[in-house]
C-alpha cells in the first residue's frame, strides 16, 4: 500500500506530527472502523475518522433524521429531515474524503447480525443510544477480540473509555461489563429524548472517541484503556477513575458463563417483562373510551413548551408541578395520564398513587403511540 | 469525620445535587455508607447493585473510608 501525492498533501498536517509520519498514515489507510449509531456521538466520529483517512468506515443506523437531532448532529442539514441517517451520512462523508470507502448498514445491530458485521472491522465506536445495544456491542467485541471506543452522554455529562484493548503483555483491558456488571432497571437509565442533552457535549465526547481511535490505529501514545473519564460540562469538572478487570466477568473473566450473544432487550428489561404493565392503556383503548362517550380525565404531564408543539386535549400539569397543583385533579374520576413516551406519566402515576388517587391508567407509549395508532398528523418530536 | 458523596447521572436527581457532605463515624466502610444512603434516599434502590468508587478507584464494600474521602456514584448513561 502506498500514498498518492494528493494523499500526502491531504494528510500533511498529521503526517508531520512527531511519531505519526507516513507509517501512521498507512496504518489508518489499512484500517476498517465501524461506527454504531450515526447520532450525536457518531457524527463527530464519522467526520474526524473520515477526515483522518481511515480506509473503510462502516456506518450502522436504522433511524431517520429528525428535526430534534440537528441541535447536536451537525453532520446533517435541515433538508435531510426524514432521510436515512446512514445513507445521508455516507453521501456527505464521500464529499469530505473520496479516499475513504463507506459501508452503509441501514438496519439495527442485533444479536443475529452483530458477529458478522463487527467481524469485518478492526475497531468499533459505540455511539448507540440504549443500554441493550451497548451490552451487545461490548460482548461481540469481546468475543471477536476487537477494541471498543466507549462513549455515552446524558444531559451535560459524558463518559468515555477504551474497552477490550490488547495490551503489550497480551492481556485485554477492562470492558463494559467490568464497569457495569448488571444493568439497572430501565427507569434508572434516561435517554437523550427524555433527559435532554447538551449539543456541544456530544461533539466533545465524540471527538475524544475519534481521537483515541486514531491513536490506537496509528499506534500512538497512551490510551484511556483501564480508565473511565467522567466529564461534567455543566460545572466543568473532570474525573478519571481506574477500572479493574473483574475476574467474575461473565464474558471475559476466569470462568466465563456466556459464550455467545444473548437477548439483550430481556437482559436490560429486568426480571419482570413479557406481561403487559398493570394499569397500562393503549392508544386504541383510550380512543375507544373517548368515542364511547365516557372520556376519562386526561392528564398531560409534559412541560408547557412541549404541550405547545402538540397535544390531544389533555389537562396540562407538568410532572415538575404535579405535587403543588394536586388539588386541581379530580379525585372521583378515572384518570388517564400521558406524556411523550410513557416514562414520565409512569412517575406521575406513582406520585398520584402516593397521594391516594385511584383508577389511574398510563397511556402506553404516550403521545408517540397516539400519533402512530390514531392521528398521524400530530406533530411529534 | 466528614466525607463527600459525588453523584453523576440520574443519581444527581436522587440526592438533589452533584454532591453531598456526610458526617460519619471513623473507620466506616463503603458498604455501610451505601446502606445509610439507601435509607436516606430510597430511590437509590434501583442503583443498589452499582459498584462505588472512592476518589479515583472502584472499591468493594469492605473498603474503609478516611476523612475527606469522596464516594462516587456513577450510573450507566445510555445517550449517544
Amino acid at each position: 500500500m502506498t500514498l498518492s501525492k494528493e494523499e500526502l498533501i491531504r494528510y500533511n498536517r498529521q503526517i508531520i506530527l512527531p511519531g505519526f509520519g507516513t507509517e501512521g498514515q498507512l496504518k489508518l489507510k489499512a484500517s476498517k472502523v465501524l461506527i454504531v449509531g450515526a447520532g450525536g456521538l457518531g457524527s463527530p466520529n464519522l467526520q474526524y475518522l473520515t477526515g483522518a483517512g481511515i480506509g473503510t468506515v462502516g456506518i450502522i443506523d436504522f433511524d431517520e433524521i429528525s428535526l430534534t437531532n440537528l441541535q447536536r448532529q451537525v453532520l446533517f442539514d435541515t433538508v435531510d429531515v426524514g432521510e436515512s441517517k446512514a445513507a445521508v451520512a455516507a453521501a456527505k462523508l464521500e464529499k469530505l474524503n473520496p479516499e475513504t470507502a463507506f459501508q452503509v448498514y441501514n438496519e439495527q445491530l442485533s444479536a443475529a447480525n452483530a458477529m458478522d458485521i463487527i467481524g469485518g472491522y478492526d475497531l468499533v465506536i459505540d455511539g448507540s443510544d440504549n443500554l441493550p445495544t451497548r451490552y451487545l456491542v461490548n460482548d461481540a467485541c469481546v468475543f471477536l477480540g476487537k477494541p471498543l471506543l466507549y462513549g455515552a452522554i446524558f444531559r451535560y455529562e459524558g463518559q468515555l473509555s477504551v474497552f477490550n484493548l490488547l495490551h503489550e503483555d497480551g492481556a485485554r483491558g477492562p470492558n463494559y461489563r467490568d464497569l457495569f456488571p448488571s444493568p439497572p432497571p430501565p427507569e434508572m437509565v434516561t435517554s437523550c429524548s427524555e433527559g435532554g442533552v447538551f449539543g456541544a457535549l456530544a461533539g466533545i465526547i465524540g471527538a475524544m472517541q475519534a481521537n483515541e481511535a486514531i491513536k490506537i490505529l496509528a499506534g500512538l501514545g497512551k490510551t484511556l484503556s483501564g480508565k473511565l473519564l467522567l466529564f461534567d460540562s455543566h460545572d466543568f469538572s473532570t474525573r478519571i477513575l481506574n477500572l479493574k478487570v473483574n475476574t467474575d466477568n461473565p464474558v471475559s473473566g476466569n470462568n466465563p458463563s456466556i459464550f455467545s450473544l444473548i437477548d439483550y432487550e430481556a437482559f436490560c428489561a429486568g426480571p419482570v417483562t413479557s406481561k403487559p404493565e398493570e394499569g397500562a392503556l393503549s392508544a386504541t383503548q383510550l380512543k375507544g373510551l373517548m368515542d364511547a362517550g365516557t372520556p376519562p380525565y386526561l392528564l398531560d404531564v409534559r412541560e408547557v413548551h412541549e404541550f405547545e408543539i402538540a397535544h390531544i386535549n389533555g389537562v396540562n400539569i407538568p410532572l415538575s408541578e404535579l405535587n403543588e397543583r394536586i388539588l386541581e385533579i379530580p379525585s372521583d374520576q378515572s384518570i388517564v395520564v400521558h406524556c411523550r413516551s410513557g416514562v414520565r406519566s409512569k412517575k406521575a402515576i406513582d406520585l398520584l398513587k402516593d397521594k391516594g388517587f385511584n383508577h389511574l391508567k398510563n397511556l402506553e407509549g404516550g403521545l408517540l403511540a397516539w400519533q402512530k395508532a390514531i392521528d398521524p398528523s400530530l406533530e411529534v418530536y | 469525620m466528614k466525607i463527600e458523596i459525588i453523584a453523576y447521572g440520574i443519581a444527581k436527581d436522587i440526592i438533589n445535587g452533584p454532591s453531598l457532605s456526610m458526617d460519619i463515624v471513623e473507620a466506616l466502610d463503603v458498604g455501610t455508607v451505601r446502606k445509610i444512603l439507601l435509607s436516606n434516599y430510597p430511590a437509590l434502590k434501583g442503583l443498589a447493585s452499582l459498584q462505588l468508587a472512592v476518589n479515583e478507584e472502584y472499591v468493594s464494600d469492605d473498603f474503609v473510608l478516611k476523612e475527606n474521602d469522596e464516594v462516587v456514584i456513577i450510573p450507566p448513561v445510555s445517550g449517544g
